[in-house]
């Protein structure tokens, strides 16, 4: 079966360029079989290649498939080649499966949009790219997936572009995430030169061989990477895209921002999980960035109205956590958040699309409410996946990877108790935020009216992210509870086992008490706060510095703000001041010399014979004058 | 050839004609007065070639000047013809007025 692997990127490409040559002249229903249909039979072969791989794993645990050279220049000889790992194979999974589900539910979704080809082409582009991105037997295949993940956010994001904000929002997105590509592909130059290939596993056992332990090249390539993996993955400092890019469709947020590309990111620091090894100030680095991500995300989504708006936090803060267990060396606990998170953000944000399509395309949560009787079958999956984004102890897959994460920040010898308290408010703080979404738009008096209910294929993928959003914990239980490995020794054989520092490994039980305890505070606080109401967060929020905070956090600590005033505006006073070009200057000087020459001269042509009797005289003289006296 | 002339007087007096054509060329408007004035400068020239052939005894100077007697007359044919047509153009011998031929 896994010579078939090429067929899971080369699908979604094909229903792409089919759709996007020839979506005019389909209708809808057909446009729908191909853009939802390509996606399909590429999670189809995904799940065949999958068994195959499972069944009877090939040598070594990893298949590369060599497709073609992609060229050859000086020695430079990257190749279009598969590579299938444990590693891969878990983001191929999900990539494939989530988004074929967004696709399902966007087919009815987006039916009365205009541009109905135009998304699906970019849909289908956008898991091919993020597919050759997980596949990718080199870094540089990896960046033309990279590179193509961020060209569909851009045009998913501003899809409806009639609205100049729109617009707007998805060149910053292109524009942010640029700086981070930018060092990264500064990153593959330097790891390019110095090792003298780009192809992965070679490149991790070159570094391994000629790199010692926290030497300069290897803390700049981490560095240079890490660079890249902020950018795309949302993380302090280049996280400001990410609520902008809300302005996209529902799906889309869905797809783009929840389930695959900003976890791309996280993904990337897997794969070179060897160079991170090898700079432990970088991985640092890594550890502290999720931590302080994931707790200003974390304060900034309680303030926020738009439901959407929320979300976006919330990922930005989920992927704080991934980050968090990238840095202490739980590379598996990472990718088993990764994959739960998949599963209930991409439910919450469907979940959203339903609630905002109900509603005539309202965002603000305060103007929704008691939604709860009228669409049930969503307030019951959106209440799953809420439950799993706050990590509802023992019956949600959000416990059992966040928990993970935490015990790993508390045992591991590179985590630290300073790390895990941040975790553990960021974990207060996330089923804060999220039920207070949960109550503030579902319960309470109704506000509006719902004018559309979801359709069969709009609920059957929210209910069945909502079910994974449950089961996909028990791939993984701590051992106090059962202790199943299945995810960590699967990745095993791609990634390197956590260390447990000696004397932390009974603490897990301990640990895992006052996680729960943690999760159910913030929903009982969420409780207080947003269902009875009496102990009103408004009043909090009155005071003055209260208000204070509550304007920074909304306005995601005013990093846009910070942002304009570093960059945006004095870009713009360069640009002004040099609109006309001011190196120009010289020639321009030169035109304008030479004519205030041919004015002098014209002056003297004026016709008058005496004039130019005299000028012969004058002449005359100074050369006289010149042959006499010198 | 007994009595010589000065040849510094000679040359003063081939300047001073010079100088006189010349300013006659560059103060005149008349452009008859112009050719007149020409005419000067030009035999001024002249005594200043034959005052020096005499004084190296030579013949040099004469037939110089006899080269600018011929080259005047025909610049005069000219010069007449020129002015001849600038009458009927613009019905006056003022050398100004053919400024408008400028450009």
């Amino acid at each position: 079966m896994l010579e078939f692997l090429w067929l899971i990127p080369a699908l979604p490409f094909a229903g792409s360029l089919v759709l996007a040559f020839a979506g005019r002249r389909l209708s809808r229903g057909g446009i729908a079989a191909f853009g939802v249909g390509s996606v399909g039979l590429s999670c189809i072969t995904a799940f065949a290649v999958a068994a195959g791989f499972i069944g009877q794993a090939p040598p070594g645990h990893f298949y590369v498939q060599r497709l073609w050279a992609w060229l050859s220049v000086g020695g430079f000889t990257p190749e279009i080649s598969l590579y299938l790992d444990a590693l891969s194979l878990v983001m191929m999974l999900v990539v494939t499966f989530v988004g074929f589900l967004i696709h399902l539910y966007s087919s009815e979704f987006m039916i009365e949009e205009e541009g109905y080809g135009r998304f699906f082409a970019y849909m289908n582009l956008f898991v091919g790219s993020m597919l050759t991105l997980v596949l990718a037997d080199n870094l540089l295949l990896l960046y033309l997936g990279w590179e193509g993940v961020g060209l569909c956010s851009y045009l998913l994001i501003g899809f409806w572009y009639k609205d100049p904000a729109n617009g707007l929002a998805a060149r910053k997105a292109f524009v942010v995430t640029r700086v981070g590509d930018t060092a990264m592909s500064i990153g593959l130059f330097l790891l390019f030169t110095n090792l003298g290939t780009l192809q992965i596993q070679e490149l991790m056992r070159l570094a391994t061989e000629r790199w010692a332990v926290g030497s300069g090249l290897a803390v700049a390539a981490a560095a240079l990477l890490l660079g890249g993996a902020l950018g795309k993955s949302a993380q302090l400092p280049l996280q400001t895209w990410l609520p902008d890019a809300m302005a996209g469709p529902s799906p889309v947020s869905a797809l783009i921002h929840a389930a695959t590309m900003v976890t791309a990111g996280v993904y990337l620091i897997a794969r070179t999980h060897v160079i991170f090894s090898l700079a432990p100030v970088v991985q640092e680095a890594v550890a502290v960035i999720g931590a302080l991500t994931l707790l200003l995300a974390g304060f900034s989504a309680l303030t926020q109205t738009d439901i959407k708006r929320v979300l976006a936090y919330s990922t930005i803060s989920q992927i704080g956590y991934m980050f968090l267990a990238l840095g202490v060396g739980a590379w598996s606990a990472a990718i088993f958040h990764f994959m739960t998170h998949a599963f209930f953000k991409a439910l919450l944000f469907l979940g959203a699309g339903i609630v905002i399509n109900a509603l005539h395309d309202e965002h603000n949560m305060f103007k929704m409410g008691g939604l709860r009787s009228q669409v049930p079958v969503t307030f019951w999956t959106f209440l799953v996946g809420a439950s799993s984004l706050s990590a509802l102890p023992f019956v949600t897959a959000g416990f059992y990877s966040k928990d993970l994460i935490l015990f790993e920040t508390w045992a591991s010898p590179a985590g630290s108790r300073w790390l895990w308290a941040a975790g553990l408010l960021g974990a207060f703080l996330t089923s804060l935020y999220t039920f207070r979404m949960v109550f503030v738009t579902f319960y309470g008096d109704a506000k509006m009216q719902v004018s559309r209910k979801p359709g069969a294929i709009m609920t059957v993928p929210v209910v069945i992210l909502a079910v994974l959003s449950v089961l996909a914990g028990f791939l993984e239980l701590p051992s106090s509870l059962g202790n199943v490995r299945i995810i960590t020794s699967f990745l095993g054989s791609a990634l390197p086992s956590e260390t447990v520092s000696p004397g932390a490994a009974g603490a897990g039980t301990a640990l895992m008490i006052v996680a729960s305890a943690v999760s159910l505070a913030g929903i009982f606080a969420a409780y207080l706060l947003f269902f009875k109401k009496n102990l009103a967060a408004d009043r909090l929020a009155g005071f003055v510095p209260g208000r204070m905070l509550h304007r920074l956090w909304f306005s995601g600590w005013g990093f846009d703000w910070l942002y304009d005033l570093l960059f945006v505006r004095p870009f713009f006073w360069f640009a002004r001041s040099n609109k006309d070009d001011f190196s120009d200057l010289v020639y321009l000087g030169m035109i304008w010399l030479t004519g205030r020459f041919n004015n002098m001269l014209s002056v003297s042509q004026n016709g008058k014979v005496r004039f130019y009797a005299a000028g012969i005289a004058f002449g005359a003289v100074v050369v006289i004058a010149i042959a006499v006296f010198l | 050839m007994t009595a010589s002339v000065n040849l510094d007087h000679a040359l003063i007096l081939a300047a001073a004609l010079f100088t006189l054509g010349l300013l006659g060329v560059l103060a005149r408007r008349n452009i008859i007065f112009i050719l007149l004035s020409i005419e000067v400068m030009l035999n001024a020239a002249g005594l200043a070639f034959v005052v020096a052939g005499a004084k190296w005894g030579e013949t040099d100077g004469q037939v110089m000047f006899i080269f600018i007697l011929a080259m005047a007359a025909a610049e005069v044919s000219v010069g007449l013809a020129l002015m001849l047509r600038m009458y009927h153009m613009l019905k006056t011998l003022d050398a100004d007025a053919a400024g408008s031929m400028k450009g």
